[in-house]
């Protein structure tokens, strides 16, 4: 079968265009240095042999589902429905490209219009895009749209913002001319209001809540919020969705622009990646809204339909001036996270929020009666939580996971934490039976370390 | 004909100077080329503007056009009315549809802005 698009005749043919006779002729005014006689390569196999090397290679893995997962810091491991899996494969929805043609895109069209409907409804705020690539960057978005609002060039975020969304942002602020200032945290865990009224001042055009922040811990929001919006800044939220059934949204303590990542809804952890991001925010803000939107409307006759719309702030019509370089949206994940969001209902997001809270307690609970095991934070949480061990976390990680417990991420140097301090994440995917072996694995391992 | 009673730039807009204040639009042949407009963005009022410099935006239903400021000074008003309904630019252009008032930081700038002559010659008339 031929892989290689070229066959002999095709070099020929190209050669005799280009009027040299081989292939060394037409590269021969590349110097010797940097020319490669031969790639370091092995010889070719058959397809039954490359598929039992990559096989090989695949079995070092150990499949996440061989472990329950207590791993959290922004990627979660919840249930899945099967479904969601089912209807994302069809190829209708699995092999879509960008829907800029509506008349043969209007499956796609409409699943971007509900998973929109779906994101606003959950953050309180009227207007959402039709997704982006994960929390990270829409974070990213949400501040440089507050700044291009408020036209000031200051961006203020928590101590206890998730440390790789901090990264991003930085990453993008410092080459766009504008500042990320930080305001530290309280010793229960959440933003310190003083902090904060410590780095406000008139250049500060964004301040970022994250709630629940990167301790687990839930942030007073409203008072937060209303402390940026007296220096005249606008309140970018960051959240985790599935709290948000439970919790106040952003739109009712004043945020602007909603974001965060919705891999939670459907999409497995895997390697910590893709992810899906969401992005919502005001009426007011709308025009400077990234990426793409999607409208319902009526054609000629009447008939209800749906297309893209705003499109002419995005790349491929303003170019370089552009409201942002994302003009895409992240389709198949955002399939998935839609689908899920329409099975589980509002009453089945409420248990499922419901049953990571009241999880998260119980395994809370149980390691705070452990000697020697310290909950450092003494704010509320959702699903998350920092325990701290009386030695190295890593050394009970390797422990755990020789016992199929995958028991948390440690927390060295993030938010004023140490190498003692490991946060914990509890799904509704956790079982009592997870749980209850969580901590007795904890309790043998102290007791070990202690002997 | 281009109306002789104001100036006009290459990026079809005209300026009408009335003493030290000169107000900006776009031109009849701009909004007629540029489609329903649905939008604009505008400078705000006590901000500093520079010939030439891109102030704002004004979107239409297929596009989205940088606004020019034709004249140095500072943005004394804007008109709130074309804000609200952004098609009073399509049906008045040159009177109601006016976008911003700048007041003149000298004369100097106005030399370079095109005649009614000059204007009707580029749009081809």
């Amino acid at each position: 079968m031929p892989y290689t698009p070229h066959t002999e005749q095709d070099v020929r043919e190209m050669l005799r265009v280009v009027g040299v006779d081989s292939i060394d002729a037409l590269f021969a005014s590349l110097p010797a240095e940097v020319r490669v006689d031969a790639l370091n390569m092995p010889p070719g196999l058959s397809e039954h042999d490359v598929l039992q090397v990559l096989g090989g290679l695949a079995s070092l893995n150990t499949p996440q589902g061989d472990y329950a997962s207590f791993l959290g810091g922004g990627v979660y491991d919840h249930l899945i429905p099967s479904a969601a899996e089912a209807i994302t494969s069809r190829s209708e929805f699995l092999t879509a490209y960008t829907p800029y043609q509506p008349e043969v895109s209007q499956g796609t069209l409409q699943v971007i219009y509900e998973w929109q409907t779906f994101i606003t409804r959950l953050t309180g705020l009227p207007v959402s895009n039709a997704s982006m690539y994960d929390g990270a960057t829409a974070l990213v978005e949400g501040v440089l749209m507050a700044l291009a609002k408020t036209r000031r060039s200051v961006a203020v975020v928590p101590e206890t913002l998730n440390p790789r969304y901090r990264a991003v942002l930085d990453t993008h602020l410092a080459w766009n001319g504008m500042e990320v200032r930080t305001a530290g945290r309280a010793a229960d865990g959440t933003t310190d209001p003083d902090a904060l009224a410590a780095v406000l001042d008139d250049a500060v055009g964004c301040v970022v809540i994250q709630n629940p922040n990167y301790l687990g811990c839930l942030e007073k929001a409203d008072a937060l919020a209303a402390q940026a919006a007296a220096s005249g800044a606008l309140v970018v939220a960051c959240v985790n969705p599935v709290s948000l059934s439970l919790l106040k949204t952003p739109g009712e303590y004043g945020a602007a622009v909603a974001v965060g990542e919705a891999q939670p809804f459907g999409v497995p952890p895997t390697w910590g990646g893709p992810l899906l991001g969401f992005l919502s925010c005001t009426d007011e803000l709308k025009r400077q809204i990234p990426g793409r939107v999607v409208g319902r409307t009526q054609d000629a006759r009447g008939r209800e339909g749906y297309v893209l719309t705003l499109q002419t702030r995005e790349q491929h019509i303003r170019r370089e001036k552009a409201t942002s370089n994302i003009c895409s949206n992240q389709g198949l994940n955002m399939c998935r996270a839609t689908v899920t969001m329409a099975l589980l209902g509002a009453e089945g997001l409420r248990e499922m929020g419901h049953a990571n809270r009241v999880r998260c307690e119980t395994l809370r609970g149980l390691l705070r009666e452990l000697p020697g095991v310290e909950l450092p934070f003494a704010a509320p949480v959702f699903n998350e939580f920092v325990v701290r061990l009386p030695g190295d976390a890593e050394d009970f990680c390797e422990y755990a996971r020789e016992r199929g417990l995958l028991p948390g991420i440690v927390l060295d140097g993030a938010a004023g934490c140490d190498e003692r301090d490991l946060l914990v994440a509890v799904t509704e995917k956790r079982s009592t039976v997870d749980i209850q072996a969580y901590a007795e694995i904890l309790h043998d391992y102290l007791e070990e370390v202690e002997a | 004909m281009a109306a002789d009673d104001r100036k006009y730039t290459k990026e079809h807009e005209w300026v009408m100077v009335e003493g030290d204040v000169a107000t900006v639009g776009v031109t009849d042949y701009a909004a007629s080329e540029l489609g329903d407009v649905v939008f604009l963005e505008l400078p705000e009022a006590g901000s500093p503007v520079t010939q030439g410099d891109a102030v704002g935006t004004i979107e239409t239903v297929k596009s989205v056009e940088d606004l020019f400021s034709p004249v140095t000074g500072e943005v004394i008003e804007v008109n709130e009315d074309v804000l609200d309904a952004p098609e009073t630019v399509n049906a008045s252009p040159m009177d109601g549809g006016w976008l911003f008032k700048v007041r003149l930081d000298g004369d100097a700038d106005l030399d370079e802005l095109l005649t009614a002559d000059e204007y009707q010659a580029l749009i081809g008339g």
